[in-house]
């Protein structure tokens, strides 16, 4: 049978339906009635991919004023075909989770708890030790004399959670710093 | 092989299921554990941890002498008749030309024998003795099934039933697919283990065709396009070279880095490498790279040329090393957690005191972000300055990513980034603002490449997205969008952050976005939905697809088409270059990303030798096997330091041999779905693996609290004494194997900690990934635990 993404929905909500109301028939108005309830009713659609492995099984977002309130797979990506892992199952969890970073945060030297600090302070902060390690470090030669413009002393790890354009703007990012420690998931 | 991929792929698996279910196919599972992917195969193959090489040489070994191998193929399409040079020889496990004391060889003794136009002598009838196919013949003829089985510890009969059942796709009507992931590359024989798969595959003539391939299941969400954009330090973006210190100008690097090849029917792809190398330089520098300074060429960091096994190479473990040994004083992991997934992680928790300053983006604390007062750290004495920025979801940005297969798919923007979150891409492009800022306005050493760096004052996918296809800078389509890499150029009138992406964002728009679900017939019956995103290069599905079809430019198996020679063009899939067919005369070879165009048999380039041979792990149960008196790979990257000790060959101390794994329920390090409670639920605590006779043998009962104990750490876990583990039989002993999760660690009490602690820093000469899979432990039952919540464990698995 081909469906639509559409109808798909509609007939996995009139199975969901039926069964809440314990009827067994396929009875249109119950599953309508039912359906109302749903707190994805009126919501957003909006497709996204899940972080982990790389089948990258794509899912739905129902986001509700500016939030998701619900996730599912999506039937139109033709490698996951609507399925999803245990793990892409919990995306909505995932996204609200309560243990999530939401704010910059700060640990000091020698220091026994992290701090909140405010982005300016932060990416300031980070950039003059940045500057300070590499202009102090910054080789030009190496033992043998080659030319070498590069800094030992800072290193790059990841990540393979980052988009395309992210990895994109992160190696060009190093590359003029003068990385050459860099690296990645996809070694390790 | 070195895959369990029921459990860690499961989407994916279900088309394995259906190729068994509706086209009969045969599944065969070759994995020390029987899992769930073994109880969907038509059988499971045990072998111990670290012994692929063997197994597969045997493989080979039988195709060659039961004439298993698909001729034609191996004949035109494979360098399988090439002339190896009379300096070539092999002995006692050695390749000719190595050095012992760099543990490197001299590669150039390898070498094709040259004809007068410098192209390699070739003996179509494959009897020269001197040719590829006689050579690796003669090589692998020694993996008889008797030895095979008794260093792998497989059964003679699961053997012969494996390499039959497998040997039976060599004909052109039928392939066979080989699906692996991460154990088969964690191994110090890891690209050779998957070089073996690809002599298998040429023999076979699997590679290119409907349902053939060595498929790398990739277990990270954008690994591939992570890796594409070469977030690794030896690549620039598009897999371009890191220039190396004698390579001082742009003109010394495209000469050393581009091949040239004397033979007509050779595409040599690689030839156009300095279009693309420019094109990256006039993205990363705009206006200021122009030919006079070489595009930009010098301000590039040079690494070290590389010689011996660390000279040259700043991967992760070197990292981690330098950093130990005060060598490294800051920089940034991101959405990376390598306190518990770097082996050896006692040293890394170590090394990363040693900090000066450390920046993160994560959206979760982990073990890595709150190093500082990990288990036995006290922060009062680790001086780092830990930056820790809110990194938002995916589903709270747009970008695109890059599956397992190539195809390069948009996902788009839900909601806003929870709290203060950013993306990663923006808290980049914001760090590299304020120091672009702190250079123009106080100067600095070297500031041209930071001051010069064509950057953006946000970060905004669709823009990079745009600049990654790449642009006409100058000419007459000055500002359009490229169509094709094969309008970059290398006289700095295009522009792209690479090459290979270049095709999926043109004027007619974002190809990422795409959802359209149309094929044509042909299409359809092999699955290719050429319409659905875009696939990396220039929207081709299958890479080598000339290789499918005769040299009529006819597929193989008319019945699984994947590209098709109608006469006047080529229908199907996107053909890998668009000649017409060999038989005209002006076609190409297929494999146009090797030199020669052929598929590499014979692969010189290898660091341990151009033909796989079976070495056994750094750390490994035996001291001797029966193919050499070589016990380990020679050129193996193993790092020193007082905290890498390592057992000694079948150390009595540590007899076991440990090999560790992933769970569906968690990923990778856990630092994510250890934070989901469902998923905590389902799984729980660390528990190891073991069969019900070593559980006899240590008198440990299933659910017992047990401590693994390896020459470098101990790790508690639970035991669970079970059939999926069995053990072999090794030159006539038992040999124990024990497998263990690695997701779990010490940020969400009583579930455990980093497994990763008993792992040996030991990598593979090519790659350097580390060797997770084998090493040896011993196991006991633990009067206390620290690290378990264990009580909790008997009231029904409820903690915190």
């Amino acid at each position: 049978m081909k469906v639509t993404r559409r109808e798909f929905l509609k007939v996995a909500g009139a199975g969901a339906g039926a069964l809440a109301l314990g009827g067994l028939g396929v009875n249109y108005l119950v599953t309508e009635s039912y359906a109302k309830k749903l707190k994805t009713k009126r919501a957003k659609e909006v497709i996204s991919i899940c972080p982990f492995c790389s089948v990258s099984c794509h899912f739905i977002c129902h986001v509700k004023g500016g939030k998701v309130v619900s996730t599912e797979g999506d039937p139109g990506y033709p490698v996951s075909e609507g399925a999803l892992c245990a793990k892409g199952a919990t995306m909505n969890t995932m996204i609200n989770s309560n243990h999530r970073v939401t704010k910059p945060m700060y640990r000091a030297p020698f220091s026994e708890k992290w701090e909140e600090k405010s982005w300016d302070w932060m990416i300031e902060r980070l950039a003059q030790k940045i500057k300070e390690t590499r202009d102090k470090n910054f080789k030009e030669k190496n033992s043998e004399g080659q030319v070498v413009n590069r800094v030992e002393e800072i290193f790059h790890l990841g990540s393979s959670q980052m988009s395309n354009e992210e990895c994109a703007v992160v190696h060009q990012a190093m590359r003029a710093m003068g990385v050459v420690h860099m690296d990645h998931q996809a070694r390790i | 092989m070195g895959s369990n991929a029921a459990e860690h792929h499961p989407v994916c698996f279900k088309w394995v299921l259906k190729a068994k279910e509706e086209r009969g196919a045969k599944i065969i599972h070759v994995d020390p554990k029987f899992s769930r992917t073994s109880a969907r195969s038509d059988f499971h193959v045990p072998l111990r941890s670290g012994t692929d090489i063997a197994f597969m040489g045997g493989m080979i070994k039988y195709i060659l002498e039961n004439n298993k191998y698909f001729r034609d193929y191996v004949v035109d399409y494979t360098n399988a008749s090439f002339i190896v040079g009379n300096k070539f020889k092999f002995n006692d496990g050695l390749f000719s030309g190595f050095n012992h004391n760099l543990k490197t060889y001299d590669k150039s003794q390898w070498a094709f024998e040259l004809d007068a136009n410098g192209v390699p002598k070739k003996d179509k009838t494959l009897s020269n003795p001197r040719s590829v196919f006689q050579l690796l013949k003669k090589h692998y003829s020694r993996y008889t099934i008797d030895k095979v089985s008794s260093i792998t510890g497989v059964s003679a009969a699961n053997l012969k039933k494996t390499y039959e059942t497998y040997a039976a796709t060599g004909k052109a009507n039928k392939s066979g697919t080989v699906m692996y992931a991460l154990g088969w590359t964690q191994h110090t024989v890891g690209v050779q283990n998957i070089r073996s798969a690809a002599i298998v595959q040429l023999l076979l003539g699997n590679i290119g065709v409907a349902g053939g391939g060595i498929n790398a299941l990739r277990g990270e969400p954008n690994v591939q396009g992570s890796t594409d954009h070469c977030i690794l330090y030896h690549i620039l973006p598009g897999y371009l070279p890191l220039p190396r210190a004698n390579l001082a100008t742009l003109e010394e690097y495209n000469k050393a880095n581009t091949p040239v090849s004397k033979d007509p029917q050779s595409s040599n792809w690689w030839q156009h490498k300095p279009k693309y190398m420019i094109s990256l330089l006039k993205a990363w520098f705009g206006d200021t790279a122009n030919k006079e300074n070489g595009f930009g060429y010098e301000w590039l960091p040079k690494g070290d040329v590389p010689r011996g096994i660390e000279q040259g190479d700043y991967s992760a473990m070197w990292i981690f090393d330098r950093m130990y040994k005060g060598k490294i004083k800051g920089g940034s992991i991101w959405a990376t957690n390598p306190a518990q997934s770097i082996p050896n992680s006692n040293k890394v928790r170590k090394a990363l005191t040693n900090l000066d300053w450390l920046y993160s983006a994560e959206i979760h604390r982990n073990e890595t972000t709150d190093f500082w007062h990990g288990p036995g750290i006290d922060p009062k004495k680790v001086k780092t300055e830990v930056f820790l920025f809110p990194s938002c979801h995916r589903a709270e940005k747009e970008g695109s990513i890059s599956n397992s297969g190539r195809w390069v798919l948009w996902h788009h923007k839900a909601a806003d980034p929870m709290g203060d979150s950013k993306s990663m891409g923006q808290i980049m492009v914001d760090i590299v603002n304020e120091l672009k800022d702190l250079y123009e306005d106080k100067g600095g050493t070297f500031k041209e490449p930071i001051v010069n760096l064509n950057w953006p004052d946000n970060f905004d996918a669709e823009d990079i997205a745009r600049k990654i296809n790449g642009y006409h800078v100058s000419g007459e389509n000055k500002g359009k969008l490229a169509n094709s890499f094969t309008a970059l150029a290398d006289d700095g009138s295009t522009s792209s952050l690479n090459w290979l992406y270049c095709g999926s964002y043109t004027e007619e728009g974002n190809k990422m976005k795409k959802r359209d679900l149309s094929q044509t017939k042909l299409q359809a019956k092999v699955g290719l939905f050429p319409n659905f995103s875009w696939c990396w290069p220039v929207n081709r599905r299958v890479l080598y697809n000339r290789a499918s079809v005769d040299k009529n430019g006819q597929p193989w198996d008319p019945e699984r088409t994947v590209i098709k020679w109608d006469g006047v063009k080529w229908i199907g899939d996107i053909p890998d270059g668009g000649w017409p067919p060999l038989s005209t005369g002006k076609g190409k070879s297929p494999f146009i990303m090797q030199k020669e165009g052929y598929g590499q048999l014979y692969g010189p380039g290898r660091e341990e030798g151009p033909f796989s041979e079976h070495y056994e792990p750094v750390e490994t149960p035996v001291t001797k096997h029966p193919f050499s008196r070589q016990l380990s790979n020679p050129c193996a990257k193993i790092i020193d330091s007082d905290m890498d000790k390592r057992a000694v060959p079948a150390d009595p101390k540590y007899p076991i041999v440990l090999t560790t794994y992933s769970l569906t329920e968690h990923w990778c390090g856990g630092g994510e779905t250890r934070n989901v409670p469902s998923l905590l639920e389902a799984e729980p605590q660390l528990y190891v693996e073991m069969s019900k006779e070593l559980a006899a043998l240590k008198g440990i009962k299933n659910g017992d609290p047990v401590i693994v104990e390896s020459a470098r750490g101990r790790v508690e876990a639970v035991a669970m004494v079970t059939v999926r583990m069995t053990p072999f039989n090794i030159q006539g002993k038992t040999v124990h194997e024990i497998g263990m999760p690695f997701a779990f660690g010490w940020t969400k009490k009583g579930c455990g900690d980093a497994t990763n602690r008993l792992c040996v820093s030991a990598g593979d000469p090519n790659t350097t990934i580390p060797e997770y899979k084998a090493c040896c432990v011993n196991i006991r039952k633990a009067d206390k635990v620290t690290e378990l919540a264990y009580e909790d464990v008997n009231a029904g698995g409820h903690h915190e």
